[in-house]
This record gives structure tokens, sequence and C-alpha cells, in this order.
């Protein structure tokens, strides 16, 4: 298996690919801006140092893809406020690792969990549903946050909920969808961005057709690549070409994992739980068509019914975080003022700087 | 039979105590200072400075791949003692019990503890027991002071590295939180990587005889790992680090299982590391003292200090990269320790 990780990360083919890179750039006239899309690229990217590799006039942003940095202030304030008996009983509180520390208005669900509340961590929602057999007599809510890779699980496990008649299980959905996004994205006045990044998992789920709009509607071309340091350099490079020979395509580097159609059972079972809906988003509004909601008959599953979760008090987003222009890509994170001063990783402002896949947070811990 | 277990009067300090103490301890703990049996240890100092270190160990599993809650106790007691250049002589032992606890475990701690302090050289001079009703510690808690006497003239600390030295690492990194992560997931995840758990005092000696002077800093990366260690170095002694990925020294079980656990090796504990500075001249001949002595055979330069980036640590990637290395935020991995 080592040998496998290794050949990743082969020193000789970087240097080979950033050669690559720079004969792209040096046939482009002009300096341009690629999106990473994806939290998990961000991460991977500095942590390898690839921004040190990169020509001057190839500049990297990070996209709104960071399922924690996405999560409007509302959805922030009701899941936390299930920690309050006065709204969600005895409820246990089951959650991604990462959903702990982000501050919501008045508090965080670590700090209720130090308080009392039962609030547990977990990498999969079935783990939610087998608490919910153990201890029939308690709510257990899911915290649903995450994009295509993540949401067809937590579908699944509303039908397994189902299936086994649990009446205890539900789920807060948060979730988001990307193309919906990215559409948005181009679409604002004051976003400037010349080629995406495309993130291997999510492709895996969406397909590359999805990301065909992108490139023929607006001209930008998409690369799917994995998350090894060399795959990333490998879609940094053929991005760069096509720019440099001025075409805009979906191409595919992920390899065969990654289809036209994408994984059409699993997102069928999204939708079968689930519909599109107008969602809030962090710093970017609302993006019509890229939330989900519950269908009908799986009301009962839905945590912000059950608990009445419309009507508690919500707060609004931070004074002077920028966390809106940083997932834009058009700051980086140094240029909030409140960056590394009044926030920072230990005691956050924005969940850019919370999550560890957030770009402030990749900043603050890796630029150098 | 069932097994006999710690119980509450085992720590009352009535018969049950005294029973416990010559059953267990003073089978394995036989230093004069302690066989007294006083409330106290009394020792005879030379003249000069001493160095002190106390540390609580809590580590869940007791026992794991290389050790035990005993070993490490020793060893991580000594180890601190040892980073400013000193002999560790001395040290004492608090243990907190839960009752429940078999006795078989107990002796087996400190028998451990007994082989551990021997090999280092380092006498247990008093130690004390509690007994806990159940749920008010976990199995067993060890609180050990250690004492060591700094020989005249040496002057080691992490505030003292200067621009321009060698930044040395006496082996790998990763192996004991590794150890311990597996020892904890089961048979679900099984690695072949054992704690690192080792006395590093006798390696400090060598270093310290054959260099003097030129020895500015030891510090053993335990919590928090090679990457907390080299940042608070930087910040204490105001200089920048340079470190190549390339050089440090990871195995590479510890390293696959980084990958499936998430952890990064530079963040994870050591318990038989040192990072050393060096005058740049005396750099070779610190590394063939490291890689000479039988825990430092996997020794290597991993990078010099630098007047840039006062405070920070920067990391040469792999790939030929430039990325900042930040402390540890927030705990990777409870009670490794
Ligand atoms: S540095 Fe903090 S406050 Fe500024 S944009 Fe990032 S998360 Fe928001």
């Amino acid at each position: 298996m080592m040998k496998y990780l290794d050949e990743f990360r082969d020193p000789g083919v970087a240097t080979a690919l950033v050669g690559r890179i720079r004969d792209a750039a040096s046939r482009l006239d002009r300096p341009v801006k690629l999106m990473e899309i994806c939290g998990s690229h961000t991460v991977a990217i500095f942590r390898t140092g690839i921004k040190s590799l990169l020509p001057e006039n190839i500049t990297l942003v990070s996209g709104p893809g960071c399922p924690v940095c996405v999560t409007a202030m509302d959805d922030m304030d009701r899941m936390i406020a299930l920690a309050d008996p006065a709204v969600g009983g005895k409820s246990i509180i089951a959650t991604f690792g990462d959903m702990l520390r982000v501050p919501g208005t008045w508090t965080s669900l670590e700090s209720r969990r130090a308080e009392g509340a039962d609030v547990r961590v977990t990498t999969t929602p079935l783990d939610a549903v087998q608490w919910a057999r153990e201890e029939p007599g308690r709510p257990v809510v899911f915290l649903g946050v995450g994009f295509e890779t993540t949401s067809p699980t937590i579908a699944a496990s509303v039908l397994r909920a189902r299936q086994s008649g649990l009446d205890n299980f539900t789920v807060y959905p948060a979730f988001k969808l990307l193309p919906p996004a990215l559409t948005a994205l181009l679409e604002a006045p004051d976003v400037a961005l010349d080629g995406f990044l495309c993130p291997g998992h999510v492709s895996v789920m969406l397909g590359a057709a999805a990301y065909r709009p992108f490139a023929s509607r607006y001209g930008k071309p998409c690369v799917i690549a994995g998350f090894e340091p060399l795959d990333i350099l490998h879609g940094i490079s053929m991005l760069c070409d096509m720019l440099a020979d001025n075409l805009h395509e979906v191409r595919n580097s992920y390899g065969r994992a990654v289809t036209q159609q994408g994984n059409t059972k699993a997102m069928e079972t999204l939708m079968e739980v689930f519909e599109p809906c107008d969602t809030p988003w962090r710093g970017l509004g609302i993006i019509p068509g890229s939330g989900l909601s519950f269908r009908g008959e799986f009301a009962d599953f839905d945590a912000v019914r059950r608990f009445g979760l419309s009507s508690v008090p919500v707060g609004t987003e931070p004074a002077g975080c920028a966390c809106g222009q940083v997932l834009r890509g058009n700051m980086d994170p140094p240029q909030c003022p409140l960056f590394a001063s009044a926030c920072t990783p230990e005691s956050p402002v924005g969940s850019c700087m919370v999550s560890s896949e957030g770009s402030c947070a990749a900043w603050y811990r890796y630029s150098t | 039979m069932s097994e006999e277990r710690i119980l509450l009067s085992h720590g009352a300090g009535g018969r049950k105590s005294s029973e416990l103490t010559r059953r267990i301890f003073l089978k394995y703990f036989k230093d004069p200072a302690l066989l007294r049996l006083d409330d106290m240890a009394l020792l005879d100092m030379p003249a000069g400075r001493l160095s002190i270190s106390t540390d609580t160990y809590t580590v869940d599993p007791i026992f794991f791949p290389g050790g035990d809650i005993g070993s490490l106790a020793v060893h991580g007691t000594v180890n601190d003692v040892a980073m400013a250049g000193a002999d560790p002589i001395a040290m004492s032992v608090g243990f907190i019990v839960e009752e429940g606890l078999p006795m078989s475990q107990l002796e087996r701690i400190a028998s451990s503890m007994a082989r551990a302090a021997r090999e280092a050289g380092v006498r247990i001079v008093t130690a004390d027991t509690k007994v806990v009703t159940k749920g008010a510690a976990d199995r067993i808690f060890i609180n050990t002071t250690g004492f060591g006497l700094v020989p005249e003239g040496i002057h080691i600390s992490g505030h003292l590295a200067r621009e321009g030295d060698a930044v040395l690492l006496s082996g790998t990194v990763g192996d004991h939180g590794i150890a311990i992560a597996s020892a904890r997931e089961g048979i679900a995840f099984r690695t072949t990587v054992t704690s690192d758990s080792a006395p590093l005092n006798g390696l400090v000696r060598q270093l310290v005889d054959a260099l003097g002077g030129d020895v500015h800093v030891l510090r053993d990366p335990t919590r928090g790992g090679l990457a907390t260690v080299l940042v608070e170095i930087a910040s204490q002694s105001g200089v920048g680090i340079r470190i190549r990925e390339s050089d440090i020294p990871v195995r590479d079980a510890v390293k696959g299982a980084c990958e499936l656990l998430g952890y990064d090796p530079l963040y994870l504990a050591n318990e038989g590391k040192l990072v050393a500075m060096v005058a740049q001249g005396a750099s070779e001949r610190a590394l063939e003292i490291m890689r000479s002595h039988r825990y430092g055979s996997e020794a290597a330069i991993i990078g010099e200090t630098v007047r840039d980036n006062p405070g920070k640590v920067v990391l040469k990637t792999a790939m030929g990269g430039r990325r900042l290395v930040d402390k540890l935020s927030g705990e990777m991995l409870p009670r490794i320790c």
C-alpha cells in the first residue's frame, strides 16, 4: 500500500508537472484565477505547498465546497437550539465533528455539550440510526450538512429508519447542492474566475455531465481531479493547457470512477427522500434550488418540523467577517481585517476559520 | 478462584495498605531511601543546579505495544529531566488506583517501572498510593517528579537556539501515537507499530559530554509532536526554523496508518525521541553520536534555524513546495501519555 501512496507524491513527477504548468502559463498572456471548489482540495494544496510552486500568473482560490463553511447562521442557530431542552427535549444530537466548534450567534454545540447536552460526534449517520434504535424513548437528530458526496448516505439512513419503523430519528436538512452554487458564482457580477478544479468524490456522484454548462455556457474549463498532490498538479496543468489553447471543456483526470451520468442510484435515493429547494449559504445569500428539503411523505423525519425550529430565534452573520468574499474567491483570507487578530482557529469568528477544510483556517495554518 | 483486586481499604493507610506496600511495592522498589519507609526520602546532594520535572500519566490503554503506563511514566520523567542536559538521579511516584484494578496488573506495572528505572539509572526514592472509588479514576493514573543534576557549565533550553543551528531528530516520528491509536481501535485496525517509549538520558549524556556548549536546545517531542515542539522553540528563541519533509524519518506503517486515520505524523506523540539544535559545525559529530546509540540509530539532520520568519517553522514539502507548520490546535488524540 505504501508504494501506492508514495507514487502519488513522487517529487520527480511533480517537477515535470510543474514544468508543464509553467509552459502553459507562459503561453497565456494574462493572469488567470482557478477555483478549487472543494475543501479537501484546499487542504491538500496548502499542506503540500502547491501554491508556492505555481507561476505568478496562475492563482488558486478556494471555493464554496467546504460544507461547514457554507452552513448559514440561521441553520447553525437552529441546530444549536436543539441542545436546549425547551426546544429539543432530551435529544441526542449526532453530528460530524467539524460542526462542534462553529459559533452560532450565542453559543456553539461544543459549549452546549460542556453544559450537559448529549452531542455525539460520528462519521456516519448509521450510528445515529443505531442510537435511535437503542434508546427508543429519546429523539435522535442527525445534523445533515454536506454536498452530493454525503447527502445520499443520509438519505439512505432515513430510508433505513423508516424501514425499521423508528419514529425518534430525524435529520436537520442543511444540505447543499454544488452545481447551483457554481451557477450563482458565475452569474454574480463581481466574480471573475477562469476555470474550476472539481472534486473527484463529488463528481463520482454527480457525473461529469453536471459540469457541462459551466464549460459550454460560461466558457470555463473544468477538470475533475483526485486529492493526492500529483492529481492536483495534473488537474491544474490540464486547466492551464486548455486555457492556453482557448478550449473550454470538461475533462476528467480522476479515472473511471467518474462517469458522464454519475452514480444515478445514489442520486435517485437522494431524490426519493429530498427535493431541491432555495437555501441560504453563509456569506452568499439565498441560492435558488441549491438546498434539499424533505419530500412530503418523509416530513416526519424533518427535525425542523418536528421541533418547530422555524420559530426559534436566529441571529445574523458576525460583523466584519468576510467569509462571503472568501467563499467567492474575491478575497484572500489575510485581507479580512479580522484574520489572525480577532479570528483564529482557537477562537474563530467565521465558519471558514473553524472547519479544518476552511480556507481561512488553511491560510492561517499553512501559509508562509 | 476469582481474581484478586485492589480494594478501597488498600489505600486507607491500615493493615491492607501495608500489605500492598510489602507485596507489590517493596518487592520491586528496593531503593534504600525508600525501604526506610519514612515519610520522606533523604538524599545527599552535590552542589550545582537541579533539573526538576513533574508529570502525570493517564495513558489509555494502560498496556500497549512497546510499553505500559509504568515504563512510560519512568521514561517520560527521565527524558524531561534530561532535556536540560541533566543526569536524572531520583524520582517520586504517586499512584491513583481505581478500586477493582486487578492486583496482577498493578504488579505488572510496578515491575515494569522498576525495570525501566534500572535501565535509566534513576532511583525511585519515594512512593504513595491512593485508591479511589470506581469511576473516580480510570484504572490507574501515575504522577511522578524527577530530579537530575546539571553538569557545570551546561546551559541547554528551548530559549537558546541560535541562527544557523542544525536541527537534528533522533529517529522516526509518530510511533507512540500510532501504537496507542491502534491499541485503542482494537482488531479493527492493526499495525505492527510499537511505541518508541525509551529513556534518552544516556544519549543526552553522550551528546553533552562530546559537544558541550555546542548543544543549544534539547526537547522531547511528546504531546503535540515534532511540529508543536519546533514551533515552541522557534518562538522561545526568536528564530525561524526551516525543515525538510523528505528528511524527517517516518516508518511506512506509520505513514499508512496516518492516511487511514487522518493523522499527520508531525503532530503525533513520541516517547523516545529528541530534537537537538546544535551549532552548525558540530552537526555531523552530533549525528554520528546519535546514530551509534541504540535509541538514535535512525537519527537525521532535518533542517536549520534561520533569520527569516522568526517564531515560525517553515516546511519544504516532499513535492518541493513551502508551507508553514503550526502548533497542534485542539487535541488530536486524548490520553496518549
Ligand atoms: S478570517 Fe475569520 S472573520 Fe475573516 S473571513 Fe475568515 S472566518 Fe470570517
